[in-house]
């Protein structure tokens, strides 16, 4: 590989032929502003705002997709450049709604930042604006097109990390607008709701439909027991919302603010975990045994069940029946501890802390209702919902005590549980039950690293009791599409797959906390992710309990309430079914 | 061949086989302006239905194909009127008023460019340069040419082609 010389900003270094402009400036530590730029998406170049300048060029040129060539001179900052990205911020902010102290973003948009620090403190524009009305018909997802400035995150990011392609750029000029084909409500189109979109944008134009209000209103109301379940995810994401550093375990400082916040009583969406590797492996093991609907796909993911319905319904026979932890968490919630509790669960109201936009959707699926008519989540908060909420009531999370532990009878859980947040986990979690079951004895390495699946998608061979498992993990729905291509067409042949919707599993999802806009750190940034995945696995190690199928908790409800593994009421209760969807996606 | 199973395909068959041709080329998402236009040149416009049923026989994303037909002017989305007119905005036309003739026919119509009146009669639609500048500014209505069309002269225009549409009914 060649290597140029190149100076920038009176600074000589040697870059490797192919190195874009910003990549160059990045390494002398020149942060030239930026805002359609992603590092894991394509290079769009519509913002304009990198732009440098090149000795011996006329113009200023885009740096996210110039490349060294060799002897440049570069400047990146220089008073022509501050005023000429100003205008650029200021035309844009020309086209947008002056709403920024009522923004769901305000304090953390990219666009708001950029403003701030390129100086752009009048509005001399004015012409026409956009009009567009808001959408907010969807139960995860709410689009304010009039808040888009047309930098193609989402649209990349839906079509290249989620192979979904719903958004597109329609239209052209100023009447350029964002949206679903046939600018289809997000409802009437192939949406799967993961919520990437929302996690890329740079301002407020896609936000989760809030359910902070209703929840507020519930815990209000005295007629109500108010009970909440935290995801594996959100327990190593929350702290974000109040320190800078990433993968911080606040499990009990999560349970303290929740019990302050007046939920009467505070579960563990781990406990739906661990109880769904008991159904799950169970299902396989007589899948197994009848050589049936192989490889069983996992059902944890919600954006990934949409996106089978959407997509590839011909896999639906191969999808686990079981519910997801959340729905498992909340059936028993209404069911078991209702009994236990001597409450009508008409009175109980569940909330389910989620690090996901899709299970906003999923808690409103009527296969989730009872058979009397009421859901069994009745409200889902993502990890940003629940950081705003703690910040409103006025409680200091950083002083609140460590170690506040979860509610009985659903609240005890197991390391295999907390590895559900990231990808690979829901496997490796059943391969130790599968091997648990399999040979009666506690397998001697807990930890299969090699279904660790970093880069999106993984393969391995697993040897139990003389049997090969032939297992896949694949995270980022272009990855999901990539695999089952290959088990459709004969290529590949496994026992199981696990799906994850959002790239690197839960730790990522469409729900969790963005990094802060005035940082040099991108959502969905990888180092960042690593760091929230280290932290569920640290839980993992150090549990006492790393198998499922020993949560004494577990084993005291299948004895009391569920009788075993795949009975008649834990089929009820606990499994459910799905169905295609349409319109049908292109794949 | 595609997995187009789920599909209920109506398009016609030519079109079906025109696509199957592309999807053996290298890059078939490239002929999709191709395809598009056969479409359109069979229906005189891109339904809904079409594009999607496009967009899964040749394997591009809905979304793709919708943003490709928004895209250029020349595709329209809704079937043009029984009259179908054509304001030539071309320089010398432009110059001569053609926007306010534009704006008569818009408004005496009330509906946009690239739309049909309700009642399917007529739509309007963009014309660059006819090649006809002396006679500007110019309207064709199904090929017909009118001359030197002022703002005052389009209400009775679209009378006597209503009076004449009553008639042949």
């Amino acid at each position: 590989m060649n290597i140029l010389n190149v100076v920038i900003d009176d600074k000589e270094i040697q870059v490797p032929e192919g190195t874009t402009i910003m990549q160059a400036a990045d390494k002398i530590g020149s942060h030239v502003p930026r805002l359609c730029y992603h590092p894991i998406l394509s290079t769009e170049g519509a913002c304009r705002i990198c732009i440098v300048e090149v000795e011996g060029m006329n113009n200023f040129t885009t740096s996210c997709n110039t490349k060294i060539q060799e002897g440049m001179k570069i400047k990146t900052n220089s008073t022509a450049l501050m005023q000429a990205r100003r205008d650029l911020v200021e035309l844009l902010l020309d086209n947008h709604p002056r709403a920024c102290l009522t923004c769901d973003r305000n304090g953390n948009c990219e666009l708001q930042n950029l403003a701030y620090k390129l100086g752009v403190r009048d509005r001399l524009f004015a012409g026409v604006r956009k009009r567009i009305p808001i959408e907010r018909d969807n139960i995860a997802i709410v689009r304010d097109a009039e808040k888009c400035i047309l930098c193609y995150r989402c649209v990349r990011v839906c079509s290249e990390v989620q192979g979904i392609a719903n958004l597109s750029q329609l239209y052209r000029g100023f009447n350029t607008v964002v949206a679903p084909a046939f600018e289809a409500k997000m409802d009437d189109s192939v949406c799967i709701m993961c919520g990437q979109c929302i996690n890329v944008c740079p301002t407020g134009a896609l936000e989760e439909k809030s359910h902070t209000e209703q929840v507020l209103a519930a815990l209000n109301d005295p007629t109500k027991h108010v009970v909440v379940q935290t995801a594996p995810a959100i327990r190593v994401t929350i702290a974000e919302g109040w320190y800078d550093e990433v993968g911080i375990n606040a499990t009990g400082k999560t349970v303290e603010a929740l019990r302050r916040l007046g939920f009467d009583a505070v579960f563990d969406t781990n406990f739906g975990a661990d109880l769904t590797i008991i159904e799950e492996s169970n299902e396989f093991l007589s899948r197994l045994e009848k050589g049936e609907n192989l490889p069983i796909l996992t059902s944890c993911s919600p954006g990934w069940i949409n996106f089978m319905e959407h997509f590839y319904p011909e896999f639906i026979p191969n999808a686990s029946t079981c519910k997801s932890p959340m729905q498992m968490t909340s059936t028993l919630i209404k069911t078991y501890y209702a009994q236990q509790k001597g409450l009508d669960p008409k009175d109980i109201y569940v909330v389910a802390i989620m690090p996901c936009i899709a299970k906003k959707y999923e808690a409103s699926r009527p296969e989730h209702f009872s058979e009397e008519g009421y859901p069994y989540t009745d409200a889902v908060l993502t990890t940003r919902e629940l950081i705003w909420m703690i910040k409103a009531m006025g409680i200091d999370f950083k002083n609140l005590p460590q170690n506040s532990e979860f509610d009985d009878p659903l609240g005890e859980s197991t390391g295999a549980a907390v590895i559900f947040g990231t990808t690979g986990g829901v496997m490796e979690a059943t391969l130790r039950t599968a091997y648990f079951k399999l040979t009666g004895k506690k397998p001697k390495e807990l930890e299969y690293t090699e279904v660790r699946a970093v880069e999106g998608l993984k393969e391995a061979s697993i040897e139990i009791d003389g049997k090969t498992i032939n297992v896949a993990v694949a995270n980022g729905l272009s990855n999901a599409k990539a695999i089952l291509d290959k088990v459709k067409s004969g290529e590949k042949q496994y026992h199981i797959i696990e799906l994850m919707a959002c790239p690197g599993g839960c730790v990522a999802g469409g729900g969790q906390p963005l990094p802060n806009a005035s940082e040099y750190v991108y959502p969905l940034d990888s180092d960042m992710i690593k760091k929230r995945q280290a932290a569920l696995y640290q839980i993992d190690k150090e549990e006492q309990v790393r198998v499922s199928a020993e949560n004494q908790s577990i084993k005291k409800l299948y004895k009391n309430f569920l009788k075993k593994p795949g009975s008649e009421i834990a089929h009820k209760l606990l499994h459910t079914h799905y169905s295609e969807k349409y319109p049908r996606g292109v794949k | 061949m595609r997995d187009v199973s789920h599909l209920n395909i109506t398009i016609d068959k030519t079109i079906v086989d025109y696509i199957e041709e592309c999807l053996q080329k290298e890059q078939p998402e490239s002929y999709l302006i191709a395809v598009l236009h056969k479409v359109q040149e069979m229906y005189g416009y891109l339904s809904n239905d079409n594009m999607y049923q496009v967009a899964h026989l040749l394997g591009v994303p809905t979304s793709t194909v919708y943003g490709v037909a928004t895209f250029y002017h020349f595709f329209r989305l809704k079937p043009k009127g029984k009259y179908s007119i054509s304001v030539c905005l071309g320089t010398a036309c432009f110059v001569k008023g053609a926007d306010l003739v534009l704006q008569a026919f818009k408004n005496e119509l009330g509906i946009d460019v690239g739309e049909t009146t309700s009642d399917g009669l007529f739509s309007i639609d963009n014309t660059r340069c006819l090649g006809v500048c002396a006679l500007a500014p110019v309207v064709t209505i199904n090929g017909q040419v009118f001359a030197n069309v002022t703002p005052n002269q389009v209400p009775e225009i679209l009378n006597k082609i209503k009076a004449k549409s009553n008639k042949t009914e």
